[in-house]
């Protein structure tokens, strides 16, 4: 009895020391360092805070390979976007981010395009509405038309023609 | 004929924009000429001139690089002494060619008490600016220039610039780029202390 019990225990140990081996490898992934793609993922939301107009995942720079460096770890560290790109702000001020926050003056790059497109294609809407010729009587047979005649001109005499 | 008259008067009228809308229309086009305009004449302007009274700001300081055990100054704590501000960034080459020098002039008015250095780490990470500052054995107060608040104050044009101001608050000289030599930097700092 008490060799079945004993081999029981070590059967038990064995099944443990074996699930432990197997959990392992799922444990060590969790651990695993950020990929490029993820640290990418995030820098191609900002842009570098020295040289203008260009993306942290694509700026060559020492400092910009520094700052991705910084994402990594923090990426590592369990920090979300949001928490990174926060830090950013902070740290760079609101002109590293891809996209203005939607506050004060930087409401302007939000409004000011759109309303033009709309003015605009409301401007071109009214010039081709004037561009469209105007209904006038039909020209009596053999009457030639003159092209440049004046829409109002035009109107007048076939009022006075009716009248006739 | 008076018809003819009346046909035509009632004839559609064609309808502009009304007056309350082009008052909009070009109200808002002013406004953002101004906008832009004024935005194009601070970048014009540059770095803050000579005779221009610094506002306060306040940096918020490195651990062991801190003033009197605080985490952060205020350009107010210094009334009374010169004030070097020095712009730097650890991944700035010509910021090397002056860290020593700037470090040597520190270490020789320190003991005086009446200069404070000061260096504003400008858009920076931490890790990198301590490396840097263990590097070139700096030990002024040192922080970093978080937002780019103090850089943007000062309308620098870069790194490294430095900034000498007066007892009363007042800025003297300008150095855009490294300094040369120590005596270069002593030469201003005198200049300040004699007065």
């Amino acid at each position: 009895m008490n060799r079945k019990l004993r081999i029981t225990h070590y059967a038990i140990f064995l099944l443990l020391i074996l699930a432990a081996l197997i959990a392992s490898p799922a444990a060590a992934q969790d651990t695993n360092p950020p990929t490029d793609d993820e640290v990418n993922a995030v820098a191609k939301q900002l842009y570098c805070p020295v040289c203008e107009n260009t993306p942290l995942d694509v700026c060559p720079t020492q400092a910009c390979a520094q700052w991705r460096d910084l994402i990594r770890l923090k990426l590592s560290q369990g920090e979300s976007e949001a928490d990174i790109k926060q830090y950013f702000v902070e740290n760079y001020g609101a002109r590293v981010l891809n996209e203005p926050p939607r506050e004060g003056l930087n409401w302007l790059a939000y409004i000011v395009p759109p309303l033009a497109i709309l003015a605009g294609a409301v401007f071109l809407f009214r010039a081709l509405q004037r561009m469209k010729k105007p209904v006038v009587a039909a020209p009596a047979q053999g009457q030639e038309v003159d092209a440049n005649v004046d829409d109002y001109v035009a109107r007048l005499e076939a009022e006075v023609k009716k009248q006739k | 004929m008076e018809n003819v008259m009346t046909e035509i008067n009632e004839a559609p009228v064609r309808r502009g924009v009304p007056l309350w809308a082009q008052i909009v229309i070009w109200v808002v086009l002013l406004a953002l000429l101004i906008l832009v305009g004024v935005t194009l004449n601070k970048r014009k302007q540059g770095t803050v001139q000579p005779g221009d009274v610094i506002p306060n700001f306040t940096l918020p300081l490195f651990e062991g690089y801190q003033y009197e055990g605080q985490a952060e100054v205020k350009l107010a704590d210094f009334k009374g002494k010169v004030v070097v501000l020095n712009f730097w960034a650890s991944w700035c080459k010509p910021c090397e060619q002056e860290a020593a020098e700037l470090q040597e002039a520190w270490e020789f008015y320190e003991p005086t008490g009446e200069v404070v250095f000061l260096g504003a780490d400008y858009v920076d990470t931490e890790p990198e600016a301590r490396v840097y500052l263990q590097k070139y054995g700096i030990t002024f107060f040192n922080g970093p220039d978080m937002g780019t608040r103090i850089s943007q104050l000062f309308r620098i044009q870069g790194v490294p610039e430095t900034y000498f101001i007066d007892r009363t608050g007042t800025l003297r000289y300008v150095q855009v780029g490294p300094f040369s030599s120590l005596a270069q930097i002593q030469q201003q700092i005198d200049i300040l202390l004699a007065e």
